[in-house]
């Protein structure tokens, strides 16, 4: 047939091309695999042989061998916890606001839009930011309204505002993916507003808003920018004992180990890394199965 | 590590599916009527393009076709009609191989196109849709110029001859030269319903088929537009072999030559129910669930 | 609406009422935080900006080409930070857009649903690594393996391992968000070039990749912008020498390391020395918040693409 004579279809040859770029995107995939592999492998060869119950119980020291993390590990606690209490309320309140009580207007936009521009501000930007205004209490200019020092709180504040953009569009997923014959029905019945929200939308929501949490806490426990800002101490040996309080964190502490230049101190902040990734996974494992016990009840 | 579909010229699996067709778990009889053991099959069709014999169809343990054979005429419009979910879609994808792309897909039996069988081993799916081409249920031009889209299948399959004149013909027989000679270097989404319809007609003959595939061309258009598509169906008929779904009976009674009725079962599994001429199917149907449906008491 | 309806009624309870509004307008001050952030930060790096640029000219910050204001000899020049940040951003970029693209096109059209399902989240771990751990990698086991390798004069702290490890870092954010732009391109479009004969790979290269662009592209700039923000990583790996330099080999300062090293140092508060950090930070938070809006904008258009 003439019809089969004006095509050359050379397929054979485009297989093999086809199949050829298959495999390298394959290799791609597998060379960040590869990656995640040798820093985990690094991590754990370094880190191992100064992992011991000691290494949790002790505080920094001049030695090697008997500098511990407990000081790193509680400080750490102690920020994510009040990072957690005050990121939770403000998160969950921004995300209804946004979700069940503003319009479609203008000013919704504009803070939405905020919203996703502070989750590009880099976060050493936040340190800047803790440190004037919660640290020190000022803008740079007017009143001086005294801050909270160098403190849990400080840290944590800044933490809060670091994360509550994370936290507030993971909470507006939740919010949005309750079914509105859910809400129907409750303004059907006479319940107002709050009540509807209250009763009905935050209690389908929460497990979703509990998973956003989780995850937005793990990146905040990996952060070490911004406590560095905020003049967290690297040299702590102390369990900070109220939200006042100086602290150290375990980033911090894992970022003063690197730089010194002995190889024990090396190792010993890989011990840290192995203690602070333990901890990360077990937050990212309870996210998991908070989602995971909701999909099946859903 | 390699995706499901396979790339290359490798067929769907032949051997037996590992369900049994009636899946365990009802316990009650399934009070479908029994298939026919044969399905009556149009005999008078002497020299056909396409002939499928007994074919089968899985998703997953999900069987949405058994037992179907049909012959196909050549340069003629065949319509397979039915209710939604009797699997005349599926079969429709099954004729160029386009269910390929499914995961988790397996077919059994025999599509034979000009006395090869499109199944066997060795056959190049990617060939099989050169040669078979197909207009879905809602027009999908690319979003690049209408030029681009014509020419696409024509580029990549290797065209040596003028590739603006094959453009040009291809979108005089798609009757759609006229509205877009001017702006052929426009967005196909610039288009209406219509017209982008036209223009996926054009993209599909413009790799020199010999059979159209036709999903529900029409449902998404209005009745204009679907009456322009019908007229050049009729016209295209002349040159090429027309299979099309329609959920529509009067478009099936008014452009098809041949039309088979497809109906799922209880089971929801696919079968054909018979098959003849237009006007012998609308006028005098042999079974009574196909005067059933033609005469919409269900459906 | 029957919403409305019922809150006319309501209306007339006083008190139901008065609290559904306190309500509402403690919810409207949660939302109101953000802003304030922003604002914040805003009128801080503006106004002790502002301060700083009394004592330096604006033009000596953008075109002297030396940054030394802890030295007694002090030169103000932001140009070397800028390089240093380019450097490694650019770098970081070289390794992140093709290891990333390709893998998003390996999750999107050749990984089975289940391999996919794997692959995506290990991919995503990468991102979720504290940004120290990364400079621990890149100064045991990066800078050593280069220098054992291909590179011996290549000294403890260098721009290459800083590259090689913000690279790592931000494949998943390119990987993913690239994934999410390839799979949103209608499965009806995948159908009508296969539909004429095309292969998996043209399908890919010819429909998919272009209809996805604007998301692809988008993903980029999301990922330069972070890797312009990156600071640990940078501040263990790449050194503390301001250096108006291309050389991935040598050592150079981030604009963010560099405001780590003002913050760790004892350079009195309100000094012009320690103001410095204000002016850098403006001009971080200016590059990274310009990438952010332009990759918005370019998704912005992706959007539009179709229906």
């Amino acid at each position: 047939m003439s019809v089969e004579s004006a095509y050359r279809p050379r397929l054979a040859y485009r297989h093999a091309v086809g199949t050829a770029f298959r495999w390298i995107t394959a290799a791609g995939a597998l060379l960040g695999i590869v990656l995640l592999a040798l820093l985990l492998t690094d991590v754990a060869r370094d880190g191992t042989r100064l992992l011991s119950w000691d290494f949790l119980n002790a505080f920094p020291s001049r030695f090697p061998e008997q500098a511990g993390f407990k000081a790193a590990l509680w400080g750490s606690i102690w920020v994510i916890g009040f990072t957690a209490l005050l990121s939770f309320p403000i998160g969950v309140g921004a995300a209804l606001y946004l979700e069940e009580y503003s319009g479609r207007g203008r000013l919704t936009r504009l803070i939405q839009l905020n919203i996703s521009n502070l989750a590009g501000v880099p976060s050493i930007v936040f340190g800047i930011l803790g440190l004037q205004l919660f640290v020190r209490g000022t803008l740079g200019f007017g009143p001086d309204l005294g801050g909270f020092g160098r403190s849990v709180i400080a840290g944590s504040l800044t933490l809060t505002l670091l994360i509550l953009p994370i936290v507030i569009v993971a909470a507006q997923e939740s919010v949005r993916a309750v079914p509105s014959s859910i809400r129907e029905a409750s303004y059907g019945v006479g319940a107002t507003r709050w009540q509807t929200v209250w009763h009905h939308v935050l209690p389908q929501a929460l497990p979703g808003i509990l998973t956003g949490m989780i995850l937005a806490l793990s990146r905040a426990i990996g952060e070490t920018a911004p406590l560095i800002m905020i003049g967290a101490l690297t040299f702590v040996a102390f369990v900070p004992e109220g939200p006042g309080d100086p602290f150290t964190a375990m980033p911090i502490q894992i970022f003063n180990w690197v730089g010194r230049p002995q190889a024990d101190f090396r190792d010993l902040a890989a011990t840290g890394i192995i203690v602070l990734l333990v901890v990360l996974l077990a937050m990212n494992a309870v996210a998991v199965y908070v989602r995971q016990r909701t999909q099946r009840n859903v | 590590m390699v995706g499901t579909i396979p790339e290359g010229a490798r067929p769907l699996p032949q051997k037996a599916p590992g369900a049994p067709l009636m899946s365990s778990g009802t316990g009650t009889p399934i009070a479908s009527p029994a298939p026919a053991a044969k399905p009556p099959i149009d005999v008078d069709v002497p020299d056909p393009i396409v002939e499928i014999r007994d074919f089968d169809l899985w998703y997953g343990k999900f069987q949405a076709l058994e037992g179907v054979s049909l012959r196909v005429p050549r340069n003629q419009i065949t319509a397979l009609i039915g209710p939604s979910g009797c699997g005349k879609t599926t079969l429709l994808r099954s004729i160029n191989r386009m269910n390929d792309l499914i995961p988790y897909v397996r077919a059994r039996g025999e599509i034979a196109v000009d006395g090869r069988n499109i199944y066997d081993p060795g056959v190049d799916p990617v060939e099989v849709r050169r040669v078979i081409g197909m207009v879905f249920q809602k027009p999908n031009p690319f979003p690049k110029s209408i030029h681009q889209n014509v020419a696409f299948g024509a580029r990549i399959n290797g065209y040596r001859g003028d590739i603006d004149e094959l453009v040009e013909r291809a979108l005089k027989q798609a009757a759609l030269w006229e509205e877009v000679s001017d702006k052929l270097s426009e967005s196909g989404l610039t288009l209406s319903g219509g017209q982008q319809q036209r223009l996926c007609i054009a993209r599909a003959i413009a790799v020199s088929p010999d059979i159209v595939l036709m999903d529900e061309p029409c449902s998404a258009l209005d009745p204009i537009a679907t009456q322009r598509i019908e007229d050049l169906m009729r016209r295209l008929a002349e040159d090429y072999t027309i299979v099309i779904v329609t959920h529509n009976m009067q478009q099936a009674a008014r452009v098809s030559d041949r039309t088979a009725f497809m109906l799922a079962g209880d089971d929801r599994t696919g079968r054909l129910i018979e098959y003849g001429t237009t006007d012998q199917i609308f006028s005098t149907p042999r079974d009574e669930r196909t005067e059933a449906y033609i005469t919409g008491r269900f459906g | 609406m029957a919403a409305s309806a019922n809150q006319v009624r309501f209306a007339r309870n006083r008190r139901r009422h008065l609290i559904e509004q306190a309500i509402g307008g403690a919810l409207f001050a949660c939302a109101s935080v953000t802003v304030v952030t922003t604002v914040g930060i805003v009128v801080i790096l503006l106004g002790e900006g502002a301060t700083f640029f009394q004592d330096v000219s604006v033009i000596e910050f953008l075109t002297n080409d030396r940054w030394t204001p802890l030295f007694a000899s002090k030169n103000f020049g932001v140009l070397p930070l800028v390089s240093g940040t380019l450097l490694i951003a650019v770098g970081a970029s070289l390794v992140a857009l093709p290891i990333g693209t390709v893998s998003a096109v390996f999750l999107s059209e050749y990984a089975s649903p289940h391999v996919r399902g794997v692959v995506k989240p290990v991919l995503e771990v990468l991102a979720g690594i504290p940004t120290v751990v990364y400079g621990y990698f890149a100064l045991t086991f990066i800078t050593p393996l280069l220098r054992d390798s291909f590179f011996p004069e290549l000294g403890p702290f260098n721009a290459v391992s800083a590259i090689v490890v913000v690279g790592v870092m931000i494949i998943p954010m390119v990987s993913s968000l690239s994934d999410d732009a390839m799979r949103a391109v209608p499965v009806a479009l995948r159908e009508g070039a296969y539909g004429v004969g095309a292969t998996r790979f043209e399908v890919v290269t010819r429909i998919v990749l272009p209809a996805a662009l604007s998301g692809i592209v988008a993903s980029y700039l999301l990922a330069i912008s972070r890797a312009i923000g990156e600071t640990m990583a940078v501040t263990i790996a790449a050194g503390a020498t301001p250096h108006l330099t291309f050389n991935p080999l040598e050592s150079v300062q981030t604009m963010t390391a560099y405001i780590v090293q003002v913050s760790l140092g004892d350079t009195p508060h309100g000094s012009l020395e320690y103001r410095t950090i204000f002016a850098v930070g403006a001009t971080l938070f200016t590059m990274t918040l310009g990438m952010n809006i332009i990759a918005r904008r370019v998704v912005g258009r992706f959007q539009e693409t179709y229906e």
